[in-house]
């Protein structure tokens, strides 16, 4: 399924989507449900005045970044934008460390100092977490850049959101990663509302996964909601970018089901479409339904589920009994 | 265990709210993501949404109750095989009587909403001196910041068909502060405009509608985004006039809240103020109260230059006396005297005076009679108002949240070395924001911050007491 890049023209996705083994489901639904119930005890502990400013909740959009991790190797970078914590527990990061963050404690990723929107590990090689609108763009080009500089073979793979696709240097980013044929995987994830915005009310072209065209990036729109979709398209994207080719640009139709952040009433969109998408494309619930169809039974899940709960029962914990950072962490780290 | 379903806070500034309706009924079997109830604050409705599984075992506040405390139990979650008759129900109160909330966390967690310097979480209580620009006798209305600037648009836009207002969720969210409600509905699309998230390019838009004479509000959802189209604002829209001999002006607002909001972190708290005020060309205005804001802005609107209109998102909810005028227009590049003393002069803007204010009332406590000048535009300067003050004080403090180096007490400082060191009994001091990024935890935040403590500290050291 090698993209032509000549034609750049919006690849097809493969009919037929690649089949998971049964150890493939598992994985993707435990990760998958970490991440959900990380994040539904992220709301919760906004709700009690635990969490500070703005916190962006994934959830809906798992599968993106769980199939894109299960492509990835060792080595690859990841960036993000602000809606990030889902991103950092695919990376493997700790959730202590990331609830920590959210709670603004010094065991927190950033020593606290970062919070929701800012939190890196060079260890999982996740470099943020970016709260300017599109700003991870170039940074994510410029991981690219270092990785062919050094000829390292990895590639950086750089998320952004449907509404950030229309920052100008989102282009000049993709000129110049193609120009130098740097290996970057553009993630965009179309989850269809940038804040209140639709796709349709802030873009003149709305399948993003055309928008590499005028500088000959290969792209492809994927189904976002479907694991192994993504991790199929992410093999082809990765592998395109790792043998030298250039650029690729993935485009993930999902979905996120709260509100643009915390105090978002959301009322730009209808209650029957966010229940249509839970109820018909959940991304965990289209993994827990196979997983049952192949034998798993209700009790393994429940087990798994028990398992997820305590994780994350255990990060709130931790994330609420650490104390604040000290007081001399105002002015550390500033210049070196 | 059962377990309580606590009040929720949707923003980092809700402390209480209203419970509208239940969704799910006593017995209902509940999973994560169901909604069990909306609420209602001072902004929006919103929905509570089941965290965990269960039945809903009891209701604790019932629909319709008002001015529920944040963390409050509502409603109790019992697991398998658990029953309502374990559940001691606390009686539900309203937020006046309640007693504290109860925090399942009290040892180690902040306390909600700590983020927020206590001096400006409240309304301030302070008292302004009544502004000369007032005729005597005039009709008050009270009003928040967030209307008064709203009013100042629309009073604006009726007045003038070539005001347009153009930015990001300004047109059918309805603002993403809520400061352009209605203004879809009263102008239409043409004239409320929601542009994509590409600051660089509207803004340098804005710009060149504005060469072609007409006149845009171009908003920021903050002025964080700005940075994105700071070369517009500077490169174009500051030195047109300039660089076409006279012949091209560019009349338009840039406006947007600026500075520190809550918990927001490094990337999304900066004051502006400074790094606008180096520009010429360019004109900065900063208020502090709602009549400010509504007669500055519509000055700025009227403008033939480019202003930017620096706003502060904390500010917007705070009520202040606005003069009921048919058309209430503010000149820019004049300070206010807020309040008179004759010991020191304290320089402030925008929510800085929060801290000026309050500091002066503790000085007066302690026998020190503090000036307060709200300089209201920081560029240009109305620096003569600030040196009469000096004369009459001999001592000064300038008070901002921005960082200290080249910020605008700075420039005061060294106003006031060159026209006024003969008058001067001690050196200026200022009160800044720390030299450090934004920190997001709430110790760090706050300790980032100025404070009335500091401002109290720094007029005791020029005063010598
Ligand atoms: C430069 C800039 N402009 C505006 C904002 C405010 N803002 C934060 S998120 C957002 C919407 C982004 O939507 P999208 O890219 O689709 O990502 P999503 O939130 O849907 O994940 C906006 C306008 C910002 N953070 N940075
Ligand atoms: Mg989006």
């Amino acid at each position: 399924m090698a993209a032509r890049k000549s034609t750049a023209r919006t690849e097809a996705a493969p009919a037929g989507v690649p089949t998971f083994t049964k150890e493939q489901e598992l994985l993707a639904y435990r990760e998958m449900l970490l991440i959900r119930r990380f994040e539904e005890k992220a709301g919760q502990m906004y709700g009690m005045g635990l969490i500070g400013g703005f916190c962006h909740l994934y959830i809906g959009q798992e599968a993106v970044v769980i199939g894109m991790q299960m492509a990835m190797k060792q080595g690859d970078q990841v960036i993000t934008g602000y809606r990030d914590h889902g991103h950092m527990l695919a990376t493997g990061m700790e959730s202590r460390g990331v609830m920590a963050e959210l709670t603004g404690r010094r065991g927190g990723y950033s020593k606290g100092k970062g919070g929701s929107m800012h939190m890196f590990s060079i260890e999982k090689q996740f470099f943020g977490g970016h709260g300017i609108v599109g700003g991870q763009v170039s940074l994510g080009t410029g991981l690219g850049f270092a990785n062919h500089y050094r000829d390292n073979g990895a590639v950086s793979v750089t998320y952004f959101g449907d509404g950030a696709a229309n920052q100008g240097q989102v282009y000049e980013s993709f000129n110049m990663a193609e120009l130098w044929k740097l290996p970057v995987v553009y993630v965009i994830e179309n989850n269809k509302y940038a804040m209140g915005t639709s796709v349709n009310r802030a873009s003149a072209q709305t399948d993003f996964s055309k928008r590499g065209s005028s500088f000959n990036i290969p792209g492809e729109q994927v189904d976002g909601m479907d694991v192994r979709a993504v991790k199929a398209a992410g093999e082809r994207a990765l592998a395109f970018a790792r043998e030298g080719k250039g650029p690729y640009i993935l485009e993930m139709l999902t979905y996120r089901y709260r509100g643009h952040s915390m105090s978002d009433p959301a009322k730009y969109r209808s209650k029957e479409e966010v229940q249509k998408m839970r109820t018909e494309h959940d991304p965990i619930e289209q993994v827990r339904a196979r997983l049952l169809e192949g034998g798993v039974t209700e009790d393994d899940l429940k087990k798994i589920d028990a398992e997820i709960r305590e994780i994350v029962n255990d990060a709130a914990d931790f994330a609420t009994h650490d104390p604040e950072p000290d007081p001399s962490e105002l002015y550390t780290d500033i210049v070196r | 265990m059962p377990i309580d379903i606590l009040m929720p806070a949707l923003s980092p500034t809700m402390e209480k709210g209203n419970l509208t309706k239940w969704v799910k009924k006593e017995g209902d079997t509940v999973k994560s993501g169901d909604i069990l109830a909306e609420i209602e604050t001072d902004k929006a409705t919103m929905e509570v949404e089941a965290v965990d599984e269960g039945v809903l075992g009891k209701i604790l506040v019932a629909e319709g109750t008002q001015d529920v405390a944040v963390n409050t139990p509502i409603a109790v979650i019992l697991g398998e095989g658990e029953d309502a008759s374990a559940v001691s129900a606390p009686a539900a109160k309203p937020a006046e009587s309640a007693a504290p909330a109860p925090s399942p966390t009290a040892d180690a967690a902040p306390a909600p909403q700590a983020a927020v310097p206590s001096a400006v979480a409240n309304p301030p209580t302070v008292s302004i001196q009544p502004d000369p620009e007032v005729p005597a006798g005039t009709e008050m209305v009270t009003m928040t910041v967030r209307e008064a600037l709203r009013d100042a648009m629309a009073e604006e836009m009726r007045r003038d068909g070539d005001v347009f207002v153009m930015g990001e969720e300004v047109a059918e969210y309805q603002g993403a502060y809520k400061i352009t409600q209605g203004l879809l509905q009263e102008f239409g699309a043409k004239r409320v405009v929601d542009t994509p998230i590409t600051e660089h390019g509207f803004a340098g838009m804005g710009v060149g509608a504005a060469m072609a004479g007409l006149k845009p509000i171009v908003e920021f959802m903050t002025f964080n985004f700005a940075m994105q189209a700071i070369d517009h604002l500077i490169n174009s829209a500051a030195k047109t006039l300039y660089m076409s001999g006279g012949q091209i002006q560019c009349s338009i607002v840039f406006r947007g809240p600026n500075g520190a909001a809550a918990r927001v972190g490094a990337q999304h708290s900066q004051d502006y103020a400074a790094w606008y005020s180096h520009i010429p060309g360019l004109k900065v205005v900063a208020p502090y109260t709602a009549a400010d804001a509504k007669g500055l802005l519509k000055a700025a609107i009227r403008d033939p230059n480019p202003v930017i209109f620096l706003e502060n998102e904390i500010l917007y909810g705070h009520t202040f006396e606005v003069p009921k005028l048919d058309d209430y227009v503010l000149p820019i590049g004049k300070a206010r005297i807020a309040r008179s003393g004759k010991d020191v002069t304290l320089v402030s803007w925008s929510i800085g005076m929060t801290y000026a204010l309050k500091a002066a009332e503790e000085l007066a406590k302690q026998g020190i009679e503090a000036e307060v000048i709200d300089l209201r535009t920081i560029r240009p300067m109305d620096v003569p108002t600030i040196i009469e003050s000096v004369k009459k004080t001999g001592r000064c403090v300038t008070v901002e949240e921005g960082w200290p180096q080249s910020g605008v007490g700075s420039e005061i400082v060294a106003q006031l070395m060159e026209k006024a060191f003969d008058y001067l009994d001690a050196p200026v001091l200022r009160v800044t924001g720390k030299d450090v990024p934004m920190p997001y935890a709430a110790n760090l935040e706050k300790l980032a911050l100025p404070s009335v403590a500091e401002v109290i500290e720094a007029v005791r050291a020029v005063t010598y007491r």
